[in-house]
């Protein structure tokens, strides 16, 4: 194995980063306002399906995909909310059935669509950076959405730990009751959260179907969902370190196709196992330590909130 | 935005009103999304939930498919009454039919009347230890049950994938992911002849009589739910919420792997990669449905079951994908969570003005 073969999966490795970043983000911030969606695999794949659907259609390409998976997880996320929130049903079960029904959506709308294929984006070299040895090759030559991903995660990040926004968001999650009595409209605010995390996960599933495969196939995003909310909680409800979390775990996903270029002899689907494998180890690790996982957790998670 | 109140006293009758009106709610959803799609709405529900109950081949299906949810679902309410949120369901499924799948494989051609009970023993086990791996990982380590289990979902599917791909694969087969078709002795005998109703029906009714009895007469089944919703006062008697998170893991990835020896040694007959349509998801609204209860848990399972055969014939009669299963599933979990919250609240009544002079 030399340098210049692990090139191309580095590079890869950030492009199949991406979707868990995005989704894992819009997570994170419904997350520290104190609402654990576990829908966001539904809303990715409904992004999916929207993203693609809009993109063929309209024949406007992969950015206005992007966009309509936005709205679309979006919209998606209030299905979860209107019951998790204005009706303080069960959040965990709301999330469920938001899964659910969005791989039954996607399946429904997404069945005209299966044999159509997209251009997908074509990569842009960074002038100059893209030049540098090694970091060149793997960092700036990527999907210009990428590097709009990165540019966003690192506004949101900015947005949380320094602006008043950010504090409000984190007193909400921290305590409602007290949110409430100061006179914030803790709903309101968590509904504000929610629609974005499903925005940001509408976006990731979008990204699969317009740029990173390109194209629409049943449950596509095989379990990024789910592993976005785990990397919540590997980063310890903090932003740097759940795009860490996303890089590694970018990775573990596409070795399966490295492998033979690895010299690699396992079977495809033991291969394929790893990210799952990953995410139990990892949540192990984290987990762990109760008293760690308690600092960080967000006092009201999971915890419905009916102001009198 | 703030629509609710606490209600003095949790309303009993509203509990069992929930799934009432969540299965209305669904209908009446069903028939806008109908004649959204340009169908006569009438006509389409008529075609998705009644015709195919006209045929006794179609209450045949109903059972075939109600009885590995009933099944799972008796299991999974155990979790759930103690708040253990097993979602993995699907995955023990599938290592219990990979178990019990194993023994057919490995016995083929031989006739001996001991295969099948090893299958099904073998099979219970594969279930139950891979929800065990989850409890562990929970009392052990702190893992998050709904995570780990949903993971090793993913984990058992591409295991299945890999054996029927690699080595259990049909040298005969064409190449096809799957199998050898199982022989008589491997397999359920079917009770009705013509239709695909075989004998793990007996297994399910077993286990729901069984635990029925346990929620009825046992102390455990108090204990457990007491773990579940007050741990401390749960510690301070005695009860352990360890104890509880076992039981609920084993017990539901028991019922699971059930279901899925019942699949492949019934309807399905091999192992491959559509061993089941997602009966350890629908399983989770099958349970809650049911009221955790498992009479109730009967009832709801039809019902599931009914959804499954309505999306398949809507396929046939209203060239509609088979994906409108899922989106019924769905909604009717949504109406039901909702319907859930006004239980413990009711809508908020405006308040008579106050005044302090």
């Amino acid at each position: 194995m030399t340098v210049a073969q692990l090139i191309p999966v580095f590079a890869a490795a950030i492009g199949a980063a991406t979707p868990l970043m995005l989704a894992g983000l819009g997570e994170l911030v419904a997350e520290r306002t104190g609402v654990l969606n576990l829908g966001v695999e539904g809303m990715m794949l409904i992004g999916a399906i929207a993203g693609f659907a809009c993109a063929v259609d309209s024949g406007l390409g992969a950015w206005a995909g992007l966009g309509a998976g936005a709205v679309a997880g979006a919209l998606a996320s209030l299905l979860f909310a209107v019951p998790a929130l204005s009706l303080a049903a069960n959040q965990p079960a709301c999330g469920l059935a938001l899964t659910i029904f969005g791989v039954g959506f996607s399946a429904f709308v997404g069945q005209g669509y299966v044999s159509d294929s997209l251009p997908g984006m074509q990569p842009w070299a960074v002038p100059w950076l893209s030049a540098l040895p090694g970091a060149g090759p793997v960092l700036f030559r990527q999907a210009p959405v990428v590097y709009a991903a990165l540019l966003l995660f690192g506004a949101v990040w900015w947005v949380l730990a320094r602006t008043r926004t950010g504090l409000i968001l984190r007193a909400v999650g921290e305590s409602p009751e007290s949110a409430h009595a100061i006179g914030y409209p803790v709903l309101l605010i968590r509904y504000g959260a929610v629609m974005f995390g499903g925005a940001m996960a509408g976006l990731g599933g979008a990204y699969l179907s317009t740029v990173y495969t390109p194209l629409w196939a049943q449950n596509m995003t095989a379990g990024r969902g789910w592993i976005a909310i785990a990397l919540v909680v590997f980063a310890s409800w903090k932003p740097g370190r759940l795009l860490i979390g996303a890089f590694l775990f970018g990775g573990v996903t596409i070795l399966q196709f490295h492998a033979q270029t690895l010299g690699w002899t396992v079977p495809v689907q033991l291969l394929a196992a790893l990210p799952y494998l990953a995410t139990v180890v990892v949540l192990v690790v984290i987990s762990r330590d109760k008293r760690l996982l308690q600092l960080n957790l967000p006092a009201s998670l999971g915890k419905g909130f009916l102001p009198d | 935005m703030h629509l609710l109140e606490p209600r003095p006293q949790p309303s009993r009758k509203m509990r069992w009103l929930a799934p009432v009106y969540a299965i209305g709610l669904t209908l009446i959803s069903g028939a806008l999304l109908f004649t959204a799609l340009h169908k006569n709405p009438f006509h389409a529900l008529y075609m998705f939930f009644i015709q195919p109950l006209t045929t006794g081949y179609g209450w045949s299906e109903l059972l075939v498919k109600a009885s590995p949810q009933i099944l799972i679902a008796q299991g999974l309410a155990v979790g759930f009454r103690a708040r253990v949120y097993n979602i993995g369901a699907e995955g023990q499924l599938i290592v219990g039919a990979i178990f019990g799948g194993g023994v057919a494989i490995m016995t083929d051609g031989s006739s001996a009347a001991w295969i099948l009970p090893v299958m099904v023993l073998a099979g219970a086990i594969g279930g139950a230890l891979w929800g065990a791996l989850a409890a562990w990982l929970k009392t052990q380590f702190n893992a998050e049950e709904t995570l780990t289990t949903l993971m090793l979902t993913y984990i058992a599917s591409l295991l299945l994938a890999w054996l029927v791909n690699g080595p259990w694969r049909d040298p005969a087969g064409q190449n096809f992911p799957q199998s050898i078709m199982f022989g008589d002795a491997a397999s359920f005998p079917v009770l009705l002849a013509g239709s695909r109703v075989n004998a793990s029906l007996f297994i399910t009714l077993a286990v729901v009589a069984l635990f029925q009895l346990l929620i009825s007469k046992s102390f455990l089944a108090y204990q457990i739910e007491v773990a579940g919703q007050a741990p401390a006062a749960a510690r301070y008697a005695g009860f352990s919420q360890k104890k509880a998170i076992w039981l609920g893991l084993c017990l539901s990835g028991l019922t699971a792997g059930l279901a899925g020896v019942g699949e492949v040694a019934g309807p399905v007959g091999q192992l491959n990669l559509n061993i089941s349509p997602g009966y350890g998801f629908s399983a989770i609204i099958v349970a809650w449905l049911g009221r955790l209860h498992p009479l109730g848990m009967v009832l709801s399972g039809l019902l599931m079951a009914l959804i499954y055969l309505g999306g398949e014939a809507a396929q046939v009669s209203l060239q509609l994908p088979a994906a409108m299963t899922g989106l019924f599933q769905g909604m009717l979990l949504f109406f039901l969570l909702a319907a859930d919250a006004f239980i413990n609240n009711r809508f908020r009544r405006r308040k008579p003005a106050t005044r302090f002079a």
